[in-house]
């Protein structure tokens, strides 16, 4: 498996920790919930997917912004005001350098992935008319296939998906086949949450582009486990959440090219969004101003700075490599247990793992699990069109974060096998 | 593991392997369905009823071990009993893994007391009451899916 499970759009190098179990232990430090227990057993955190546990860093910088520093942002004259304004917008430009953004304007603060693809397209979408395409693909997260949905629906746009391989693939001749001459956005998952495959993103936007088509990319997993230099994608969105990158729950990015955000409307109105405002008719504050209405997360947005602060110390070619070994170790010792699949086999995979356990539902392999103090997610991961392709209701997922050990993916393994034995 | 031995006793164990009444039941002159959204799972249960008695009673459908088995053990302890007496049954199962049943009518509960265990695993209850809602849509004769959401 060892060519086969790779970070695509990383170098594999080897981290510092890979070979030093004391760094890796130092860093496990940094995170005060693994010293906790769960049912009497050490928690085993395999669920980094879902939400990844958070540094002490962040979890001061949050409590040390109201204990110290809480003011509203871009409104007052006090010292209190401008201060959490600089923080605030320093973390901006952190983000911006962090996805290699050509401006920090780029960046916009959201609510999460969510939020952000939502904003697309209640913005972007607005232009869409009757008999326009959309296309995503067949492995996306609800959160990719819903907004398209309900815009298509507002606007009498088609939503359609490009199917992907029994391995877990997007099928790319059918992509390129579906980039038809009404196809007027194009939105991708770069790193699928149920599947974990690395899909190729950068060809992907250059076909779209080769069409004049403008491309979204949820980067929800492929942020925090790959890393992304929008740049070097040349994506016109990328969406992406704090709390999946070690961050606080509530904050997210959407990063946009400056040229599109200004042609677009904005998504919510309110304070904070406006240049002047009368009762007739207003007019909208500059990117990204215009896309942040109201008091925006101002503690969340300063947590999700100690965030980035955190992971780029570490280096996510670091993070990339290690959790690639934790991947390819755990591929290797769950295919030795009987009666286990592992659903999505694609060449390029990252942080994911999914499997079935012939005759045992996913709960039950969950449960088991997790009174082992392990815990792993289990059912749709809100991709039921994936599971749909795979013919079953869920899977097991195991998800791999920055501090997670050797050990821990044998404690899986153990778990499993244990799990196959009681309900054969 | 003295939880999950609880959760997981032999009796739901074997019950999940084997269900009993399994299959679509021929000369069914009732039948419902019960939808799990939330774990895409979805069961049918079929009933040929004489009057107010269940004569013949089977399942089928996919889940996890606690729904397969509660359906397989719903199946064999409503068997030859009427409405009224199968209503009470699920209203007593019912309070048994909510952890409501006073202890001392856990027993008479017979081998439907192997789910008091569901009582400490919350996120399970619909799992071991899907057959029984739709058992009582069956005996109600309702034509649409009932949901344990």
């Amino acid at each position: 498996m060892s060519s086969g499970t790779g970070a695509a759009a990383i170098p594999i190098q080897r981290s510092p920790w890979d070979s030093d179990p004391a760094e890796l232990e130092r860093i496990r430090q940094d995170f005060p919930i693994l010293q906790r227990q769960v049912h009497g057993k050490p928690l085993v955190y395999l669920d980094n997917a879902a939400t990844t546990q958070k540094p002490q860093s962040v979890i001061d910088a949050i409590s040390r912004y109201y204990s110290l520093d809480n003011a509203n942002v871009h409104r007052g004259v006090h010292y209190l005001s401008q201060a959490a304004t600089e923080a605030y917008d320093t973390v901006r430009q952190k983000t911006g350098r962090f996805l290699n953004a050509r401006f920090p304007s780029e960046v916009i603060f959201t609510r999460g992935t969510t939020d952000g693809i939502n904003l697309v397209a209640q913005s972007y979408g607005r232009r869409l008319v009757p008999g326009d395409e959309i296309l995503i693909t067949e492995m996306e997260h609800h959160s990719n296939i819903i907004p398209w949905q309900l815009v298509a629906q507002q606007t009498g746009a088609v939503l359609r998906a490009a199917p992907m391989t029994d391995s877990g693939e997007i099928d790319l001749k059918e992509f390129e086949q579906l980039l038809g001459k009404q196809t007027r956005f194009v939105s991708l998952v770069h790193l699928s949450n149920a599947l974990g495959t690395v899909n190729p993103v950068k060809e992907m936007i250059g076909l779209a582009h080769e069409r004049g088509i403008p491309v979204l990319i949820d980067g929800a997993q492929s942020v925090p486990h790959l890393g992304v230099d929008v740049q070097d994608l040349d994506c016109d969105f990328l969406v992406f959440s704090g709390h999946k990158l070690y961050g606080p729950t509530g904050v997210g990015v959407l990063y946009g090219k400056e040229s599109l955000l200004e042609k677009m409307p904005p998504y919510q109105g309110g304070g904070g969004m406006i240049d002047t405002v009368s009762i007739e008719r207003s007019t909208w504050a500059p990117v990204p101003q215009k896309f942040e209405a109201g008091t925006p997360m101002i503690a969340e947005v300063i947590g999700l700075g100690a965030a980035l602060d955190y992971v780029h110390a570490l280096g996510l070619p670091s993070i990339a490599a290690w959790e690639h070994q934790l991947l390819t170790y755990a591929t290797q010792e769950l295919q030795q247990i009987p009666g286990l699949t592992l659903v999505g086999s694609a060449s390029e995979r990252a942080s994911v793992l999914s499997f079935v356990l012939e005759g045992i539902h996913p709960h039950d392999v969950g449960t088991v699990l997790d009174q082992a103090g392990i815990a792993i997610r289990a059912g749709h991961h809100c991709a039921q069109p994936t599971m749909q392709h795979f013919r079953v209701s869920g899977t097991a997922r195991a998800s791999f974060g920055l501090y997670n050990t050797m050990l821990e993916v044998d404690e899986l393994a153990a778990a499993v096998r244990g799990v196959a034995e009681m309900f054969i | 593991m003295a939880t999950l031995d609880s959760l997981y006793q032999d009796l739901i164990l074997d019950h999940n392997r084997r269900p009993r009444n399994y299959g679509a039941l021929e000369n069914a002159n009732r039948q419902a369905a019960g939808d799990n959204p939330l774990c895409g799972d979805r069961l049918t249960v079929w009933l040929r009823v004489d009057g107010d008695k269940i004569e013949e009673v089977s399942f089928e459908g996919s889940g996890c071990a606690i729904t397969r088995a509660s359906a397989s053990l719903m199946t064999t302890s409503v068997k030859g009993k009427t409405r009224q007496e199968a209503e009470a049954l699920l209203d007593r199962f019912h309070r048994l893994v909510t952890g409501l049943l006073p202890p001392d009518e856990v027993q008479a509960l017979g081998k439907l007391a192997a789910f008091q265990g569901v009582s400490q695993f919350p996120v399970r209850i619909k799992c071991a009451t899907l057959s029984w809602h739709a058992l009582k849509a069956a005996l109600a004769d309702v034509r649409t899916p009932v949901i344990t959401e």
